[in-house]
């Protein structure tokens, strides 16, 4: 099938069942938002599918190829770019270095130069700091960086770990916006595993709602944002 | 005045040799987190291998390059097959933190074994290329030869090489965010296992280098290099562990110290200051003179 498929999916920390038996689907092009409290497992969902973990059962497959046995940095280059929680920056490069990173690999330096432009149009306040040091950033400017660092390896499957950490309310309204309108433009396959339930239902095609490892509801984001039993137990609002 | 201006060049000279060691060090601790004691048993063996092409070539121009060549490849295999697959292994429990230090002495044991058992444990000499005699201006004969204009002029060489890889290649970038973030540069798309041997392989070139610079002024043998893997690890203490610039400021401190403390006091304090200097730094400034995130950068 299509896009992102979870089954069966199990993620062990030592003797604690971080993910228990998870299974949902995203077809390409779509959004979806993983919402839960912390500790229910959404990080580790993450990062067992971008390489950094290993499930102990289940199968994760991205356009019908299997995600799981390959290091991250095989993943980045075939496409799946996770976007690690926070700031998912190196703090002590600059910002230019830091673009640079998701290029270095990459063969056709053409496309990396027209990929650094459109970012750099994209963010223009990234554009103005290309030599200051990646410490010297806020949040939100970090959240950027760390997106634009992605769009240069020219992302299929972007994997978003708390975008909205740490940032003040107008500047999350503000990336979650960028978000949408760049997968809808480049027509990306995004995952985004959020605690702000809200303005990542709001962007998404579809909800995953997981609680303590476990799913507790998927289905079209507008259908569980109206789920007056879930907005009370899990979507806080 | 000429026993300052000896006293200066000297400790330029020995020198710019603990700061090639220091460098060594500074290249594997801050991507790996180990201290390297396996180091001096590489560039022991990188320097036989020097000695050898000088022995069967007569040309020390010629075994620089190959004993540099020699210990990058030592470097990269001692990094792939032993240090790689003992971090996944030792992975958990109370070895953990310490496994890759201990192994690193395991190691420079058996270098030292196995040099005594291929070179035999019998000193071998390793001529300098140019004269080792001082240098005479007008009446004055300085205890300062050519050798050691070779020395810093090798030296100061490597470091530009490093410094402009590291700063203005690709190769560069991804070794620093290597070292410093490995998890994110992994996930932007970085070969970090890779880099890292690529690191560990620059480590043992310069450690090589340290090793065919030094041994003119004394004499080979299995255990001739470990002093001045002291001397390196003091000096790259007291450039805050981290920092290339701060290896290379670190090694030319020290060796003026010692320079100036063998000429002014006694030469029997030259083994005590390096400790009491690492003592000194490591209770007053125990980040060292360029530690922290900026001592990263450089």
């Amino acid at each position: 099938m299509n896009g992102l498929v979870v089954s069966g999916f199990s993620v062990d920390h030592g003797a604690i069942r971080a993910i228990d038996s998870l299974s949902f689907s995203v077809t390409s092009g779509q959004l979806a938002a993983v919402i839960g409290a912390n500790g229910s497992g959404k990080t580790t969902l993450l990062r067992s599918l971008s390489g950094l973990k290993q499930p102990t059962t289940g199968q994760a497959t991205w356009q019908g190829i299997s995600l799981l046995g390959k290091k991250p940095e095989e993943l980045a280059r075939q496409g799946v770019l996770h976007v690690s929680d926070g700031k998912s920056v190196i703090p002590e490069l600059t910002v230019k270095e830091n673009l640079a990173l998701g290029g270095i690999w990459r063969r056709d330096k053409k496309d990396v130069a027209a990929a650094t432009a459109e970012v750099i149009d994209l963010f223009p306040r990234l554009g103005e700091r290309m030599t200051q040091s990646a410490d010297t950033l806020s949040g939100g400017e970090r959240q950027m960086l760390a997106i634009g660092r992605a769009l240069i390896s020219r992302p299929k499957l972007l994997l978003l770990d708390e975008p909205s950490l740490g940032l003040a309310p107008l500047v999350i309204e503000q990336i979650f916006q960028t978000i949408n309108d760049l997968r809808l433009k480049l027509g990306l396959t995004v995952v985004i595993v959020e605690q702000n339930a809200m303005s990542a239902l709001r962007i998404a095609d579809i909800g995953v709602i997981m609680n303590l490892g476990k799913l507790v509801a998927e289905g079209s984001a507008k259908e569980l944002m109206n789920d007056p039993a879930l907005r009370a137990a899990y979507l806080g609002y | 005045m000429d026993r300052l201006i000896s006293a200066i060049l000297i400790g330029l000279s020995q020198g710019a040799i603990y700061s090639l060691m220091a460098l060594a060090l500074v290249l594997v601790f801050r991507s790996t987190r180990v201290i390297n004691f396996a180091q001096a048993g590489q560039a022991v063996v990188s320097t036989y291998i020097g000695w050898e092409v000088v022995t069967r070539t007569g040309n020390y121009w010629l075994a620089l390059p190959i004993a540099a060549i020699a210990g990058a490849v030592v470097g990269a295999v001692v990094e792939t097959f032993l240090m790689r697959p003992l971090s996944k292994r030792a992975s958990k429990g109370a070895i953990a933190p310490v496994a890759s230090v201990i192994v690193t002495l395991g190691l420079l044991g058996v270098l030292h074994s196995g040099a005594a058992i291929i070179w035999k444990g019998d000193q071998k000499l390793l001529e300098s290329p140019v004269s080792a005699m001082g240098i005479t201006v007008g009446e004055t004969v300085y205890p300062f030869s050519q050798t050691d204009f070779l020395i810093i002029g090798t030296a100061l060489l490597v470091m530009l090489t490093f410094s402009f890889i590291f700063q203005k290649t690709n190769l560069g970038l991804a070794l620093r965010a290597s070292a410093f973030q490995p998890e994110i540069a992994r996930l932007a798309g970085v070969r970090v296992d890779r880099i890292r041997a690529i690191g560990w392989a620059f480590a043992g070139a310069a450690g090589a280098i340290a090793g065919v610079l030094v041994t003119p002024g004394s004499a080979l043998s299995p255990n001739s290099l470990d002093l001045l893997l002291v001397f390196g690890f003091v000096a790259a203490v007291i450039g805050g562990l981290e920092s290339l610039i701060g290896a290379a400021l670190g090694g030319i401190l020290l060796g003026l110290a010692l320079s100036f403390v063998g000429l002014y006091v006694g030469t029997s304090l030259t083994f005590v200051v390096p400790f009491v200097i690492l003592i000194l730094v490591l209770l007053i400034k125990p980040s060292g003179l360029i530690g922290g995130r900026k001592g990263r950068n450089a």
